[in-house]
Formats: structure tokens, C-alpha cells, sequence
């Protein structure tokens, strides 16, 4: 029995949490993307673009602050390119994702090369050019509570800045989204955006503004990945982690509360791959690894196959807008 | 070796006087170019060492992609480049199509064997390295458990971790190894966030010293055992700057001394099989400034004590990859 709580033991939660946290970040990017009608398979290369320049720029001017800017700045210079393509070209959103992920991959190694010469990577930050676990006052009356102790400190309040904005995130999305016009009409924009039209609202504006606040959102993760998760950029070092974020926007059908719990059960999938020792003293064999690090996207298909309720996407989502002559 | 160069650059007056070309050796980097303060650069260490030395030239390119492998090879035989030395495992297919072209041309590759009577192929004994980082390893630990992160799961990583275990096995018979690989696709090697995670689920299970062989994916890996406090060994490179006092060592791959080698040979190239172990300074674990200071002196007379028994026969290394099994650590 003990062998089964320990697969939920501290820190197998801690890192479910540190590895969902950039899944939710980018799960929500494309949730408001999607939501207006924009396929969005380029949320791993704008990550990759926000975590090699939030790394540049915060090891140049050691400031953090500026990183994550110039992070948000650099996935935002990515969105445009992406609603340039497919809202004012009318162009294949899938076929312009795809190319903002190759460009992604290959410009940012180019100029770390160049600029660092470093082997395609930055230098490693120095720690107050990182995202660093928040101070709470009191931290270690709190860590000293007995049960609720180790759990408040090390689960709930040891985090940094960026995993607390993922997780206001949430709330914060659905309120847009389902509480507020612009939201209202956001979604409208990815069911019908001819009505929208019709009704006298720019569909163009607010599928553009959809686009860049997945720009913004995309910014975040990938200056949570450079920045605070680790110190300094990796090539490809997203690795795939965009994808598994448009795989949990599928199992949450498109809702943010859904992502929120997508996302915290795909970190968790993660977190405990990591830990053989626990799923083999628990099940008593071997799991192998590799079963857990497809999971994600077996149990995505499952949910697609209309197993587990219906997954439907926005209607016109995919579709560029073209007003009736 | 100052003999020979002297024999050589005779050679090389004669050959110029008798009006045949001079052939220059050649080296060809990997992608990730020469400057990528690994397996390249490294490579290219070799070569400018052979040149300050010798006053010789040598011909190089940086491929810029997959495609250009066989076309740099030809190009530069076609030139009448002789010998030409390539750095990485990535050349054997573009080396097997090419090498039996040039009959005359003598072609080094690193890290890879192609079987072709004018190939050398280098190869080093990573488990005997990776041995003596294992005594340091099980040396400097408090906990008695000390752990690996592999990166893409494939027989060589293994090799790797085998010998590690050996190495800290053979230190102290007691000691806990743990190890865990990042992935099974190309992935795993630039995945410095699950090499992070990696390295704090291996603290949480005991372990204080962590030795990494995951490329990208080890930056995190070290980044992490020194915020977390914990002793890091690095690899192929000597990477004890990244983090100075806080990474135990580095498992060395001497791809300087391969090429160097290599190019001091000249035309007369040895061809055929060319291991690369502690015996010729082929691997090795690093010792700086940078780690001085957390190396104790036991731990020295320990490690040295073993790399001279191997050399000696005394201990034998298994290697992983002769037989796929480790006596030492299940996979």
C-alpha cells in the first residue's frame, strides 16, 4: 500500500508540477488561438525563440526582467509572422506552423553560435539572472508545521514567479473567454466568424489579437523553461514540449479548466517516468518507460476516437476568413 | 615523434623538389562546428596542435548539413587532401560509399568503425574512463549512493554507465548506483529540463554524486546538482569550468590526441582498428584548478592507482558493448 502513496509522494509532485507548468502555459496559448480560429502547431518554435532570447538577453543584461520581455518580444515577432500567413494571406495554418518551428529551431542555434560561440547554446546564467523560488515571509515557521508543513512550503509556496502566472493563468482565460465581450466574440470568431462579421465586429482584429496573446503566453513558457527551469538556452531544448501541449488542448476539449487538469496529469505522466524505482515497487515489474512517455498521446487519440466524451474543435477553426463578394 | 617529423618534412622537400603535390592532410568537423566547445573543437584542438608543431597546413570545412558528408569527402580527395580525418560517428555511411573510390587516399574516422583496407577507425574505451570517474564518484560520496543520466538509450550510453558502475563498485562494494537513461529518441540529448528532473528524483532517492553522458541534455543535469548542492562529473569535454568546485571531474574522450595523431602519421597512415584507451591517453578524467580543490588526495592515489592497473592488465573493464550485459548494473 505504502508503495502506491509513494507514487504520489512529494517530490514526484513537485516535478509534476515544474514539467506542467510550461504544458500549461502553452496549452492556453493555443487554447486562445484555436478558440479564433487559428491552428496553432508553431507553439513549440515560438517556446524555442522565447527561451533562447529570455536567455541572451538576461545573461547580457543580467536582468531577468528584460529576458522575459525580450522572450514575450521574440514569441510575439513569431505570432505576427504565423497571422500574417494565415489571417491576412489566407495562407495553411498547419503548413505556416510547421514553418515557424523549423525557423525557430534553426535561427536560434545560428545566432547563439555566432554570438556566443558556445556550440549553439548561451552561457549559464548567474543566479540573479534566473527566476529564483519566491521568498514567502515565514516560509521556514511554515516548513516547520507538522504533515501540512512539507506540503505548503515545498508543494504549494517553494515555487518561482512564472508557475504562480501560469496558474493565475487559468482562472484568468476562462474569465475572458466565457465573462467578457471580447471573449464572447473570440470565440464567435472560431464558430462563425461570418456572423461576427455580419454583427459589424473586425474579424481580422480579433483573430490577430488571439494570435498575439498566444504569442505572449508562448513567451512565458519558454522564458520558464530557459530561465527558471534551467540556466541558460540548449538547443532544441523544448524538446517536443509544444506538442504535448496541443495534445492536452485536445483532451481538454478546448476548456481551460480541462487544460489545467490535462496539463497537471501530463506533468504528472512525465514526473513519474522519471521514477522507475516507485512504479516498480509499486506494480512489482518493470514498467517500462517509454509506455509513459507515449501515454500523453495515446490517451489524446482515445479521447479523439470519441471514447471518452466527444473532443470538437472550433468550426472554423483552420479556415482562413473570406468575406463574402 | 620529433624523429619522424624531421624524416617527414624530408619527405616532404624531396617529394616537392621531385615536382609531385605535397599532399595536405584534411579534417572535416561535424555539424555544430568546430567551435562548439566539445567533440569539435576538441578536433580541432588536435589539428592546430599538429600544425604549431610542425609547421604543416591542413584543410578543414564545417558541414552545415546531413547532405554535404559525401560531397566534403570527395571534394577534398578529389584535391588530393591525404590523410583525411573526419570527427564523428555520423561519417561511417558517406566513409563506406567513398573510401574504396580512393583506394590511395588513407581516411580517419572518429568514434566509428568502417571496414575498408584504407580506413582508420578510432575508437575509444569510454568504459575505462567512465570507470575511474565511478571510483571518484563512490571516493567522494557522503551517501553511498551515486547516480548516471544517460542520454538516448543506445549501447554506447551503456557503456558508459557500465563502466561507471564498475569503477564505483570496485571503490566501495556497498554503494547504491542509480541509473536512469532521458529517452529513446534523438531527443533525449537536448532535454536539459528532464535532465534536471532526472537529477532531483536521484537526489530525493539518495544519490550526491551524478555523472552525466546526455550531451544538451548534461548542462542541465550539472546545472541542477549545484543548485541542489550536490557533486556533478561531466564528459567527453572537459566541462569542470561550468560550474567550478561544484563538478567533481570530467570523463575525457582525448579526440586531440586521436587527431593529432592521426595527421602526425601523414600519407602513412596506419590503417585498420586504433584504440583510444587509458594506455594512450585516449580517455582520462580531468584535473584543473576548477575541481583542485574537492579532489582529495586519496581519492588521486585511488584513481591513478586503478588507471595504472588497467593499463597494466591487473583489472580488466568489461565493456558493455561486447556482449550487451553488465555485471555491474541492470538495465
Amino acid at each position: 500500500m505504502i508503495e502506491f502513496l509513494n507514487l504520489f509522494s512529494l517530490p514526484v509532485l513537485e516535478s509534476s508540477l515544474r514539467l506542467g507548468t510550461p504544458l500549461l502555459l502553452a496549452c492556453l496559448a493555443g487554447l486562445f488561438s484555436e478558440r479564433a480560429g487559428i491552428f496553432d502547431i508553431g507553439l513549440e518554435g515560438k517556446m524555442l525563440v522565447a527561451a533562447f532570447f529570455s536567455a541572451a538577453i538576461a545573461y547580457s543584461t543580467e536582468s531577468v526582467w528584460l529576458g522575459l520581455l525580450a522572450g514575450i518580444g521574440a514569441s510575439m515577432v513569431l505570432a505576427v509572422i504565423h497571422g500574417l500567413a494565415s489571417i491576412t494571406f489566407r495562407g495553411n495554418q498547419l503548413i505556416s506552423g510547421v514553418a515557424i518551428n523549423f525557423l525557430a529551431a534553426g535561427l536560434t542555434v545560428l545566432i547563439a553560435q555566432t554570438w556566443f560561440k558556445q556550440g549553439g547554446r548561451t552561457p549559464s546564467l548567474p543566479e540573479e539572472a534566473r527566476f529564483n523560488a519566491l521568498e514567502f515571509p515565514g516560509l521556514d515557521t511554515i516548513a516547520a508545521m507538522p504533515v501540512v508543513g512539507p506540503v505548503l512550503a515545498n508543494l504549494i509556496l517553494g515555487h518561482d514567479l512564472l508557475v504562480y502566472v501560469a496558474f493565475a493563468a487559468v482562472p484568468l482565460t476562462w474569465w475572458i473567454l466565457f465573462s467578457t465581450r471580447f471573449g464572447l466574440r473570440l470565440r464567435a470568431v472560431g464558430e462563425n466568424p461570418a456572423a461576427v462579421d455580419t454583427a459589424g465586429i473586425n474579424v481580422v482584429f480579433l483573430r490577430y489579437m488571439a494570435v498575439l496573446i498566444c504569442g505572449v503566453l508562448c513567451g512565458i513558457a519558454g522564458t520558464y523553461l530557459a530561465t527558471a527551469l534551467q540556466a541558460g538556452f540548449v538547443k532544441d531544448m523544448t524538446a517536443g514540449r509544444g506538442y504535448i501541449a496541443l495534445a492536452a488542448l485536445i483532451f481538454a476539449k478546448w476548456r481551460p479548466w480541462y487544460a489545467l487538469g490535462a496539463c497537471l496529469l501530463f506533468g504528472y505522466l512525465q514526473a513519474i517516468a522519471l521514477r522507475p524505482d516507485l512504479l516498480e515497487a509499486a506494480f512489482g515489474f518493470k514498467v517500462q518507460v517509454q509506455l509513459l512517455d507515449a501515454l500523453p498521446y495515446v490517451l489524446t487519440v482515445v479521447i479523439l476516437a470519441g471514447f471518452v466524451g466527444k473532443a470538437i474543435p472550433p468550426r472554423a477553426g483552420g479556415e482562413p476568413y473570406v468575406k463574402e463578394r | 615523434m620529433t624523429v619522424m617529423t624531421k624524416l617527414m618534412s624530408a619527405a616532404t622537400g624531396l617529394a616537392l623538389t621531385a615536382g609531385a603535390a605535397w599532399a595536405e592532410p584534411a579534417i572535416i568537423f561535424d555539424l555544430g562546428g568546430k567551435f562548439d566547445k566539445s567533440f569539435n573543437e576538441s578536433a580541432f584542438n588536435g589539428a592546430t596542435r599538429w600544425a604549431e608543431e610542425t609547421g604543416g597546413t591542413f584543410r578543414e570545412i564545417e558541414l552545415q548539413s546531413d547532405a554535404q558528408r559525401e560531397q566534403a569527402l570527395r571534394r577534398f580527395a578529389e584535391a588530393g587532401a591525404n590523410p583525411i580525418v573526419m570527427a564523428g560517428f555520423a561519417f561511417g555511411s558517406a566513409l563506406e560509399e567513398v573510401a574504396a573510390d580512393y583506394p590511395d587516399t588513407k581516411f580517419a574516422i572518429i568514434d566509428m568503425v568502417v571496414d575498408a583496407p584504407n580506413v582508420r577507425s578510432v575508437v575509444f574505451n569510454e568504459h575505462e574512463g567512465s570507470y575511474l570517474a565511478g571510483i571518484m564518484a563512490a571516493e567522494a560520496s557522503e551517501t553511498g549512493t551515486v547516480s548516471f543520466i544517460g542520454g538516448m538509450d543506445i549501447p554506447l550510453i551503456r557503456k558508459f554507465a557500465c563502466g561507471y558502475a564498475q569503477g564505483a563498485k570496485a571503490a566501495n562494494p556497498d554503494v547504491t548506483v542509480i541509473a536512469n537513461m532521458t529517452g529513446t529518441t534523438p531527443a533525449a540529448w537536448n532535454d536539459p529540463v528532464k535532465g534536471s528532473e532526472l537529477t532531483k528524483a536521484q537526489i530525493s532517492q539518495g544519490s550526491d554524486v551524478v555523472y552525466a553522458a546526455a550531451g544538451g541534455t548534461g548542462v542541465g543535469v550539472l546545472q541542477t546538482a549545484a543548485d541542489e548542492g550536490i557533486l556533478s562529473i561531466g564528459v567527453d569535454a572537459n566541462q569542470n569550468y561550468l560550474h567550478p568546485g561544484q563538478v567533481l571531474t570530467s570523463m575525457l574522450k582525448r579526440v586531440d590526441n586521436a587527431v593529432y595523431d592521426a595527421l602526425s602519421q601523414g600519407e602513412d597512415l596506419e590503417t585498420g582498428f586504433n584504440v583510444m584507451g587509458l594506455a594512450n591517453r585516449g580517455v582520462g578524467v580531468a584535473l584543473d584548478a576548477n575541481n583542485e580543490g574537492i579532489v582529495s588526495y586519496a581519492m588521486l592515489s585511488k584513481t591513478f592507482g586503478a588507471a595504472d592497473q588497467i593499463v597494466s592488465g591487473e583489472i580488466t573493464v568489461h565493456d558493455y558493448m561486447s556482449d550487451e550485459s553488465c555485471p555491474a548494473l541492470d538495465f
